[in-house]
């Protein structure tokens, strides 16, 4: 089986100005929510207590906040959990004396009929902790992969896969801040992991990049990327819908604890195979690629000679 | 052209193999058991063993094996949950006090595994259900009782050296000391240098006067942190070894920090209790020249005592009583402690003193014989708070008058505390006695319980969804790439098996995340088959014969796999250096996942791709899908 059956051509760069347009108006809307709306941040990064709790049936959310705060708990928050039948209670800065109680079961007494899943107590420092390693990974997973290309490749390559790779989790987090999804550790997890997969689709188009520089004396960059994303679409197109796939799964069967990472997944992988065609390559031709920055150096050429 | 050596084929065998037996153990279902052991004053000989045989045998439970864990542990196995639970509970009203009975998740792996350190992956908490604490151990406190000590010794030896000094405190910065003159400041140094060689001292003139600031060096802070997040692990070890837990992970995170895994644990309160209590025993003496009555009425508390409240047994009421401030003996005194009943029919402890305390315990109990003799328990916790963004801790002590019994003689190096009152607080004391107290009071500064349904639960989805995702894979694989696709299947399967194995042989935890980076890996593992085999159509387009193709295939394809999985691979280790618990786990199998997949999908299928076309002179056509 094959998605085509000759070796397309389609004109990809021609529709690169409209792409780059897409892409900085995409880029903009997402700083626009985050710094409206901000990201909704899961229990690890703000502190507090969380209590997971089932019901036989579904439960009125407004009954169990309620019925909480009369029993003295502060800034209660109620959401579902999956189901209906399942609630996530999030009670919100310090409750007192907790320190040495069982505050789940204790919690789940109030409510008729709840038994109790989990409970989770982060205390402030450890969440801002892990806000700023959170950070500082992000920006270490940058620098290291861009360093990585920068030596593996050619500068404009570095610079054009870093842009790629601050617009691939931009937008995942835009979309976390739109649709005020919890943004937890496991899903800065699926963004670090994005990160390093979209590039994974980068360098696949880069490297037929540089092969064709080498290998063809005609053409313009243009052409020669444009060639270039042409040969490896089908391989882009088949990984990353098996890798979709793979995370598809998990986004559908593989609970509540892993949807904030599926969703990241699933998200990162669909801009990352856009962003791998179109802010890569044709960013590192605008930079001004050229076919002379791709040749082997000439001692090299000099050695190959009889 | 499309030959290997023979080593290589020996290789990817030998690969294969590993593979197999290392992950064989996660095949093994995972038993219910009650496991036994006794503690140091008991054992579990045959009567005992017999006595419990009986008991299960009455209440018609039966065991399906039982297994000799060590000379003192024995673990039964049976069917079920419910059984379990019967079991436990019947276990538990058999032996009584003496023995730590607890349940358990007992690995069935057959012994010639076992001989040859293969075992099933251990399952996080997010799979197994339990409780986790992060506590964060206050070293400050430490620094400051230390900087109290030296204080103090520091005053006595600058004395014993006939050294006049102007004045001596305990400051922010350090122990600042005035000196009247430079010879005297000198003088002083040196004597600091000898003796206290943790400080470095810095003099200041000050007018005619000298002032040295002697801090503690950075060396010794870090000394002090260490020996206090050391000290504070092992008791931890200790006590939850007397909890009883299976497989407990107990590590030190960070500078100050401490993690702690219970798995199987539901009881967060006790389990909080016992982890995070400090409590030890004081013994002071009462004061009975002055009246507590009046003093509490009067707020004047005699120089010396503290007043506190005591309820004796029978008493509906506390009475005010008043205790010296000596102590008489610390719970540092102590050697073991168990719980017994008293000869009152009460709860007790029975309390061995060793290791220094026992001859002035004895010498003062002999000299104040007929006067009561009162037993403190003292408690500290920690409440973390925040000041300014910046966290602390304030302590709080609770003390509690349990005891005042009247001296009967000089009391020996073993002896019993009566009138506890029940035989829970008997046993938990004595387990705290028994382990040690904690050398700085820790906080809990993160804390999660899972139930147990919930953590089956998300077993059964990760399980799920990754057969899901292999599936689809599979069958894609296949319908596209067609007898290629097969090879990539199967190296598929083999990368899955190697990543368990390797897992399991390195006794990794998996957790809920590490489930979402094994199915991860299937989707990136693929990937490396989608280039080879992409790149051998290409060729086989281009017109090259099917043997060349094959070759310049995975030639091509090799340098573009190796610099995408290493991008891959930065991301994960980043993520492994600032991730902890279940996100280090999803960085551990995505890094191991990565190195797996290149040798099965690169070196693996080459080597059926060789064995089956190598030979072929004539190969006219692949069956790669087009």
């Amino acid at each position: 089986m094959e998605f085509f059956k000759q070796n397309t051509s389609i004109n990809f760069m021609a529709l690169r100005k409209w792409a780059m347009s897409l892409s900085v108006l995409i880029a903009l809307l997402c700083i626009l929510t985050l710094s409206i709306k901000g990201l909704n941040w899961g229990l690890e990064f703000t502190g507090g207590t969380e209590v997971i709790a089932a019901f036989p049936q579904a439960e009125n959310l407004e009954t169990v906040r309620s019925t909480l705060e009369q029993a003295g708990y502060k800034d209660v928050k109620v959401q579902v959990y999956g189901t209906a039948k399942v609630v996530l209670i999030r009670l919100g800065g310090k409750q007192e004396g907790m320190e040495n109680k069982d505050i789940g079961n204790e919690v789940v007494a109030h409510l008729n009929g709840a038994t109790l899943q989990s409970t989770a107590y982060i205390g402030p420092q450890v969440g801002k902790e892990l806000a700023t390693s959170g950070a500082l990974a992000l920006v270490l997973a940058m620098l290291g992969t861009a360093i990585y290309i920068a030596l593996r490749f050619e500068y404009r390559f570095a610079i054009s896969a870093a842009v790629a790779l601050i617009h691939d989790p931009l937008i995942i987090l835009g979309i976390f801040s739109y649709f005020q999804m919890e943004f937890d550790l496991t899903s800065l997890a699926a963004l670090l992991t994005v990160m390093g997969y979209s590039l994974n689709d980068t360098i696949v188009v880069f490297d037929r990049i540089r092969e064709n520089f080498r290998k063809s004396r005609k053409g313009t960059p243009t052409e020669i990327v444009n060639l270039s994303v042409n040969q490896t679409l089908s391989r882009t197109i088949m990984t990353s819908g098996l890798t979709l796939l793979a995370v598809l799964s998990l986004f559908f069967f593989g609970g509540e604890t892993l949807h904030g990472f599926a969703t990241a997944m699933v998200v990162g992988i669909v801009v990352g195979t856009y962003s791998s065609i179109y802010v890569a390559g044709a960013l590192a031709v605008a930079l001004g690629l050229d076919r002379r920055d791709l040749l082997p150096s000439p001692r090299d050429t000099l050695d190959d000679t009889p | 052209m499309n030959r290997y050596p023979a080593w290589k084929y020996l290789l990817v065998i030998v690969v294969i193999v590993f593979g197999v037996i290392y992950s064989l153990p996660n095949l093994y279902k995972k038993d219910f058991a009650v496991q036994v052991s006794a503690d140091s004053t008991h054992t579990l000989d045959d009567n005992t063993l017999n006595s419990v045989r009986t008991a299960l045998a009455n209440k018609q439970i039966q065991y399906s094996q039982v297994e000799k864990m060590a000379s003192d542990s024995v673990s039964y196995h049976f069917s079920n949950a419910d059984v379990q639970l019967r079991a436990d509970d019947v276990i538990k009203d058999t032996l009584g006090e003496g023995y730590t009975v607890a349940l358990n998740l007992a690995a069935t792996t057959p012994k010639w595994l076992q001989a040859i350190g293969a075992g099933p992956l251990h399952l996080g908490l997010d799979l197994s259900g339990g409780v986790h604490f992060l506590m964060a151990v206050d070293v400050n406190s430490l620094i400051t009782h230390r900087m109290q000590a030296a204080e103090r010794n520091i005053s006595d030896s600058l004395r014993k050296n006939g050294i006049r000094y102007v004045g001596l405190q305990d400051t922010q910065k350090g122990i600042s000391i005035r000196a009247p003159d430079r010879a005297t400041a000198d003088k002083i140094s040196d004597v600091l240098s000898q003796d206290y060689p943790e400080f470095t001292r810095t003099l200041t003139p000050d007018g005619q006067q000298w002032v040295i600031m002697a801090s503690l060096s950075e060396q010794a802070r870090a000394d002090a942190q260490n020996f206090a997040v050391d000290k504070t692990l092992s008791v931890l070890r200790k006590r939850i070894d007397e909890l009883g837990v299976n497989e407990p992970i107990v590590q030190r995170q960070g500078a100050d920090r401490i993690s702690v895994d219970l798995p199987g644990v539901q009881d967060t309160a006790r389990a909080k209790q016992i982890i995070g209590g400090t409590a030890t025993l004081e013994f002071h003496l009462q004061d009975v020249q002055h009246d507590a009555g009046q003093a509490k009425e009067t707020g004047l508390i005699p120089p010396g005592t503290t007043l506190y409240p005591y309820t004796s047994a029978g008493m509906a009421q506390a009475i005010p009583v008043l205790l010296q401030d000596r102590v008489v003996l610390s719970g540092s005194s102590i050697t073991n402690a168990t719980a017994t009943v008293g000869d009152d029919g009460r709860a007790a402890a029975s309390i061995t003193l060793g290791g220094g305390g026992e001859a002035a315990f004895y010498r003062i109990t002999g000299e104040n014989i007929g006067k009561p003799l009162a037993i403190i328990y003292v408690e500290t916790a920690l409440t973390p708070v925040t000041v300014n963004g910046e966290t602390q801790y304030t302590q709080r002590k609770s003390e509690r008058v349990i005891s005042i019994a009247t001296i009967q003689s000089a009391l020996p190096s073993t002896f019993q505390i009566t009138g506890l009152s029940s035989i829970k607080e008997a046993n938990d004391l004595s387990l705290l006695l028994r382990a040690g107290s904690l050398p700085t009071p820790v906080a809990i500064i993160e804390e999660s319980t899972i139930g147990p349904s919930l953590g089956a639960q998300n077993i059964d989805k990760g399980v799920f969804s990754i057969e899901v995702g292999f599936i689809v894979i599979v069958i894609f694989m296949m319908i596209y790439y067609r007898f290629f696709g097969l090879l990539a299947d199967i190296a598929l399967g083999m990368n899955l098996v190697l990543l368990v194995a390797i897992l399991s042989f390195l006794g990794a935890t998996l957790s809920l995340p590490g489930i979402a980076g094994i199915l991860l890996t299937l989707g990136m593992a693929v990937d490396a088959n989608v280039l080879i085999f992409e790149r051998i159509r290409e060729e086989l387009r281009n017109g090259v014969s099917p043997q060349a193709s094959i070759q310049a295939g995975y030639e091509r394809a090799f340098s573009t796999i190796v610099d995408s999985n290493v991008t891959t691979l930065i991301a994960a280790l980043v993520l492994l250096m600032i991730g902890s618990g279940p996100v280090k786990g999803f960085a551990v199998t995505l890094t191991i996942g990565i190195m797996t997949s290149m040798f099965t999908a690169i070196t693996g299928t080459r080597a059926i791709v060789n064995l089956i076309y190598g030979h072929k002179v004539r190969l006219t056509k692949l069956s790669i899908g087009i």
